[in-house]
């Protein structure tokens, strides 16, 4: 196995062949934002976050899908690529319904994470509004597109790791969506095993877990009265 | 087959057809002008004229003046074969434009001394005159569908050449030598794409044929299919043998029924005479070809996205590397070039590549072909050497503007940029089309004269983007989206100059963060109506609400 030696901010690195500019960077410590990526499935180089410079090519190289050349002087954090990812983040939140506030990944979204790791606090580009549908039809999950960022985790995980290809994706440019089966409500669809990986794989809350919703929270209203019985009477009974 | 029998085919081909022959387009553009009713009564005529033993009416390719069809030409057969006939010949060229059904019998009758109404056209026009045709030389003098008319003028011979006198590697350095570079748009050099897929280690290899041509206003590729498709197929097996494949594809996009209604007749003529198929003029090699029908989408003219929907999913483009040289169609080495492309093949191995050198400028050899369209007064397909100036071609050839002047000349498609009336000097060739801030991109070339206004030219371009784009990067599916809404708040005079500055800037994001060709140059038409038209731009910002004060300045 032969090893190619590069630089990184600065950094030299030595790796074995093959090896790509994000696995490079992310053995030394060294962070590349990333959304569309996820360990154990191929990549597609599709957010565009990753990108970064070469010294000697004019051209920004997707970071999770260029492999490691001997030599390359690679630039991560230039202000250049900071505002482009920026830009990205922007995009993604003008094109969707993303509101924190009712989801229910807020504060455990790798989106929301993004636009911090980026400095987005608001997007200069009017927000869209699209109108798009809720599918719950299935026994255990739900999905919700306006959530949906097209990273294509759920469909990678679902071909490549449980084989059922439930997913994929329909229409194309802005009209694009995530489809069932062949675009039949998801609880329809026979090839889908219920094994939950699309909801584990889902950087947002597009795909998620019944019963976890903000809107379908159920609250336990006698433990109030629990509390004020065991602050008033001294009696800990439910 | 063999050369004896090759010889024998052209030979006897030669000795069938009449003296005079009188062509007659029947490609889709001369057809919706009901040419084939001209063609019917020109057949007619000839049988009420006694003539049929010296005339015969054929019907042919696209002729190049598409914007006054239907087209008939009366061409002497022997100049076919031998350009020395034509100063002996019995008639001299008789070439009729917009000819309609009626006028059909006259036509004919003209042969036998009397009179025609219908409107002659003069060959010795710029238009037709300043043309150096190689890709086109037989579009419009041949039957494309009648796979004898090639042979007669020489076709499959160079494939024969390149079998028998070359090996793969003279074939992939006469190509290299000829400087052809790609003519899908990007200019690769096409020898060392060649080269790439040669040096592949054996094994399986395929070879595709880009004709998935979607440029609004180019039908350069169409017209080649329609008019000599057995140009075509032949430069493809010629590339086959070069690079050691053995099977290949042409995408043909469903918009181009005719072209693929003749592809289809051409392969099943070629295997029929054993010039396709298996063992090819008797020798050992095979070489089979199979259309693919394209489901219309823009995208799949990006040869990754075209490989993915060979291979029947959608048509999504990858990121590259790897290239399709090294790893393309099912993960083997493949060689895509554009239809334009491999019309080149045949004649550099034909004439070899010092002749094909010797056209064009030194770094763009050879000839393009254009589809001149737009406020022009000559419309139609050209094909020119390289290094001509853009002034040639659209005042010369074009007749310019009728009533007006040109303010630009869109290239590139919704790649490409609007150059300004003021670089009309440019010469046409690969590096002086970018370093102006457009590209020669697959040949559609549009004029637009005074009352064009350069925002809307962008937005239409932008809205076709947006369409087209195959949403998987974030910055081709979101930004366009918003470039388009930003330039139709320019329409609408609602923009302001914070919008401009964020124009500029998305354009640069998307042009260098997208995954593909197309987002990356989805920006072009908007960058350079920009730099050379910024002007309008400005005029079309919203009025200040309020007038804005004149501050004292304090002491």
């Amino acid at each position: 196995m032969s090893v190619k030696t590069l630089e990184i901010d600065g950094k030299a690195i030595a790796i074995e062949e093959g090896a790509t500019i994000l696995q490079a960077a992310k053995e030394n410590g060294i962070s590349i934002p990333t959304l569309c990526h996820l360990d154990g499935v191929s990549d597609v180089g599709a957010c565009r976050l990753c990108l970064v410079e070469m010294e000697g090519s004019n051209k920004l190289l997707p970071a999770c899908v260029t492999e490691v050349a001997e030599g390359m002087i690679l630039h991560t954090k230039t202000p250049k690529l900071q505002n482009y990812q920026r830009m990205t983040v922007e995009l993604l939140f003008a094109e969707g319904n993303h509101v924190c506030a009712v989801c229910v990944a807020n504060g455990n979204c790798e989106l929301q994470d993004m636009a911090i790791t980026v400095g987005m606090d608001h997007s200069r580009f009017p927000y869209r509004f699209p109108d798009r549908p809720v599918d719950v039809s299935h026994e255990q999950f739900g999905i919700d597109h306006n959530r949906c960022i097209l990273c294509t985790r759920c469909v990678r995980v679902c071909d490549e790791i449980e084989g059922a290809h439930v997913w994929d994706i329909a229409q194309r440019g802005e009209h694009c969506f995530i489809v069932s089966g062949l675009h039949q409500p998801w609880g329809e669809v026979d090839a889908c095993t219920s094994c939950g990986k699309c909801v584990d794989a889902c950087p947002t809350g597009a795909i998620f877990r019944k019963g976890s919703t903000t809107g379908e929270k159920e609250r336990d209203r006698a433990k109030l009265e629990f509390l004020v019985t065991a602050r008033e009477k001294r009696q800990w009974t439910r | 087959m063999d050369l004896a029998n090759l010889i024998d085919v052209a030979t006897a081909e030669q000795m069938r057809q009449k003296p005079l022959r009188v062509n007659c387009c029947t490609s889709t553009g001369c057809r919706a002008a009901r040419s084939l009713e001209v063609m019917q009564n020109l057949e007619a005529a000839v049988e009420a004229e006694g003539l049929t033993d010296r005339v015969e009416v054929v019907g042919v390719g696209c002729m190049g003046f598409c914007g006054l069809g239907p087209l008939v030409q009366v061409e002497p057969s022997a100049t076919l074969y031998d350009e020395s006939h034509r100063s002996t010949a019995l008639v001299e060229d008789l070439f009729y434009e917009g000819v309609k059904p009626a006028e059909a019998t006259s036509i004919i009758g003209a042969l036998n001394g009397g009179v025609t109404t219908a409107l002659k056209g003069d060959l010795q026009h710029p238009f037709f005159a300043r043309q150096k045709k190689v890709v086109r030389e037989y579009s419009g003098r041949i039957d494309p569908e009648r796979i004898e008319e090639y042979i007669a003028v020489g076709g499959y011979r160079a494939l024969y050449k390149a079998l028998f006198e070359m090996t793969p590697e003279e074939v992939v350095a006469e190509i290299t030598k000829s400087g052809l570079r790609g003519r899908g748009g990007g200019g690769y050099p096409t020898g060392l794409k060649w080269a790439t897929v040669a040096k592949m280690p054996a094994g399986q290899k395929y070879v595709i044929c880009n004709g998935d041509e979607g440029d609004p206003g180019a039908f350069m590729d169409r017209s080649v299919l329609e008019s000599d498709p057995h140009l075509i197929l032949e430069g493809m097996a010629i590339a086959g043998y070069a690079v050691g494949a053995n099977h290949g594809f042409i995408y043909v996009r469903a918009e181009y029924p005719l072209a693929i209604q003749r592809l289809q007749k051409a392969i099943q003529q070629a295997k029929k005479y054993g010039l396709l198929g298996t063992q090819i003029f008797d020798s050992h090699w095979d070489f089979k070809i199979d259309i693919r029908i394209g489901a219309g989408a823009f995208v799949c003219g990006e040869e990754t996205a075209l490989i993915q929907s060979v291979e029947g999913g959608r048509g999504n483009p990858r990121p590259r590397p790897p290239y399709p040289a090294q790893s393309g169609l099912w993960q083997c080495p493949t060689l895509i070039n554009n239809v334009e492309t491999f019309g080149n093949i045949t004649p550099i191995v034909r004439n070899g590549s010092d002749w094909y050198a010797g056209i064009g400028t030194e770094k763009s050899k050879g000839t393009k072909i254009f589809a001149l369209t737009g406020k022009i007064r000559n419309n139609g397909l050209i094909e020119v050497p390289m290094g001509i100036t853009l002034r040639e071609i659209v005042e010369e050839m074009g007749g310019g503007v009728p009533d007006g002047t040109v303010k630009a000349v869109q290239t590139g498609g919704p790649s490409g940029g609007c150059i300004p009336a003021t670089l009309l000097d440019t010469p046409v060739a690969y590096d002086s089309l970018v370093e102006i801030g457009s590209m020669m991109g697959s040949g559609g070339m549009v004029v637009m004269d005074e009352s064009t206004s350069m925002v809307e030219v962008a937005h239409f371009y932008m809205e076709f983007c947006r369409e087209e784009s195959c949403g998987k990067c974030i910055p081709c599916r979101a930004g366009t989206v918003q470039l388009h809404e930003l330039l139709t708040r320019f329409l609408k005079k609602q923009a302001t100059k914070a919008d401009l500055e964020k124009l500029e800037s998305l354009c640069q994001m998307v042009k260098e963060t997208s995954l593909c060709g197309l987002g990356m140059s989805a920006p072009n038409p908007v960058l350079s109506t920009l730099r050379y038209f910024h002007e309008e731009y400005e005029a079309l910002l919203q009025a200040p609400i309020y007038a804005v004060p004149a501050y004292a300045v304090p002491d």
